[in-house]
């Protein structure tokens, strides 16, 4: 059975177990390192499932990554004025 | 790369401060030597500094020598690097286009290229038309000219950094994440670190701190001029590959590439308050800025949505130089910053030759170009190939 941990990105809880054994341990590591939270939604599904599993060997290492602007995914042309 | 409670062993040959691409690189570079006795102190988690922040851009299209030999042979170990470090970093060589708006512009191309076509670099001059055969979607109203050299390109720069760390260690470097050092004390045979994690003696110590060298200069006593600039950069959701070269407007500095993962990756340089601090917020403003010039160079990409922005250190030099080798009263320490927008292509170049000068004491042609003391001797040559 597979566990799919973030639905953008396809990230399944595999991969996750497999990314801490490798010794990259904090969630900044992990999101770069699978590509967790990259997607559309930037980690607002999967953040704190990944956040748990880091926090299991130590607190500290479920610290969560930097949430990054914009909210939701906005176009260009709306950004530049061109439309609303 | 586990962050452990482990503090540093007490004595080393060579403390690296800054666990950047700077600092990892010539850590690699060291224990490929038989270099083994390095102990690397990283404040953050890896990639934490603008290593992992950059936009992966590698270059031969520069204004000085220095740089467009020293980038052609980075690339050429970006070639190798799955081979050497075992790691794939996904470089992709579409070129880079560059876009001239002004005569101006277009003079500095000239004298730009035919010194790049002396060293061995086939950069081309091409009209706006040739430009749009290239990028079919770009809107070149107002493009006088640009410049094209197929053999850059874009890398992934996560696996750098991955690549040299776990080659260090294997080699027997340690790497200490989240260690900051806080003091540095000049012993009889070397230095003291304090440090987050206890004390640390070592024989030498390199500043490769980046953004943050100044600060670290600091703690012996030594003032550099180098400053940050926060650089802003976003990357849009993902799209089918249809963008060969990375593109940049000389005019305003825009730059945009597609990098393997299909998203575009974009910045533009934002004014900012510089105070010597280290900001790494992201603001609207760039957001607007980066915007409104894309989709005018790029109308096709108004559809396009940003999904994430963030920003990163420059670590500005006067002169667009890095700074190398060590101070004239400090012997045994070393500087490695000073790499404003470009480090992370200069770094698998700068490992080898730094980690030469380190264990067999050569002095490649560098040092003496990029030596701290150029600054009040006043012999400096601006690089104007600096994008943002
Ligand atoms: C948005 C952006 C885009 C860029 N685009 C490109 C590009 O396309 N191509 C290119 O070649 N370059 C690019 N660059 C520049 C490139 O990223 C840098 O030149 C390069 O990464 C510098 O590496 P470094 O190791 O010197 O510094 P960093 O990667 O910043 O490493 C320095 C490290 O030192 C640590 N540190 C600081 N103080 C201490 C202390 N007291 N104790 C312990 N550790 C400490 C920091 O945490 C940091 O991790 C870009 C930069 C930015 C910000």
């Amino acid at each position: 059975m597979k566990t799919i941990v973030c639905r953008c990105e396809d990230v399944t809880l595999e991969d996750i177990r497999h990314t801490l054994a490798a010794g990259y341990a904090t969630v900044e590591e992990v999101k770069r390192y699978t590509g967790l939270g990259t997607g559309p939604c930037q980690g607002k599904e999967c953040m704190l499932h990944a956040a748990r599993l880091c926090a299991e060997s130590d607190p500290f290492l479920g610290t969560p990554f930097t949430a990054r602007p914009p909210l939701a995914p906005i176009a260009l042309g709306v950004l530049a004025g061109e439309k609303d | 790369m586990t962050p452990t409670a482990r503090a540093p062993k007490p004595e080393c040959d060579i403390a690296i401060i800054g666990g950047g691409v700077m600092g990892l690189s010539i850590a690699y570079q060291l224990g490929k030597r038989g270099v083994s006795d390095v102990v690397i102190l990283e404040r953050g988690y890896l990639a934490e500094g603008a290593s992992g922040r950059n936009g992966g851009g590698v270059r031969m299209q520069w204004s000085s020598e220095e740089n467009i030999l020293l980038m052609r042979e980075s690339i050429e170990l970006c070639r190798s690097f799955a081979q050497d470090v075992g790691i794939n970093i996904w470089l992709r060589q579409g070129g880079y286009l560059f876009l001239a708006r002004s005569e101006r512009e277009r003079a500095q191309m000239e004298r730009n290229i035919a010194l790049q076509n002396r060293c061995g670099v086939p950069t081309e001059m091409i009209s706006a038309d040739e430009a749009r055969a290239i990028v079919p979607e770009l809107n070149t109203t107002g493009i006088a000219c640009a410049a094209y050299n197929p053999h850059d390109g874009v890398v992934f720069p996560w696996p750098f950094l991955w690549g040299y760390a776990r080659e260090a260690m294997r080699s027997g470097a340690e790497l200490h994440l989240f260690t900051d050092v806080t003091a540095i004390d000049q012993a009889s045979s070397g230095f003291v670190l304090h440090t987050s994690k206890g004390k640390l003696r070592a024989k030498r110590v390199l500043n490769a701190a980046g953004a943050w060298s100044p600060a670290v200069a600091r703690l012996v006593g030594v003032e550099l001029p180098n400053r940050p600039h926060r650089h802003e950069i976003l990357s849009t959701e993902p799209l089918k590959p249809f963008l060969k070269p990375m593109v940049s407007l000389l005019s305003s500095g825009l730059y945009f590439s597609q990098s393997m993962r299909g998203e575009i990756v974009t910045g533009i340089s934002v004014d900012d308050v510089d105070d010597g601090s280290v900001k790494l917020g992201a603001r609207l403003q760039f957001l607007t800025k980066l915007a409104r010039e894309i989709t005018s160079v790029m109308p096709r990409l108004s559809e396009v949505k940003v999904l994430r922005q963030w920003a990163g250190p420059y670590d500005v030099s006067p002169d667009g130089h890095p700074i190398l080798g060590e101070p004239e009263n400090i012997p045994g320490f070393y500087l490695c910053c000073g790499f404003v927008g470009h480090g992370f292509m200069m770094a698998p170049i700068i490992g080898q030759i730094y980690a030469e000068h380190l264990v067999r004491g050569t002095n490649h042609e560098v040092f003496r170009r990029c030596r701290l003391s150029r600054f009040v001797e006043g012999v400096t040559e601006p690089e104007q190939m600096i994008l943002g």
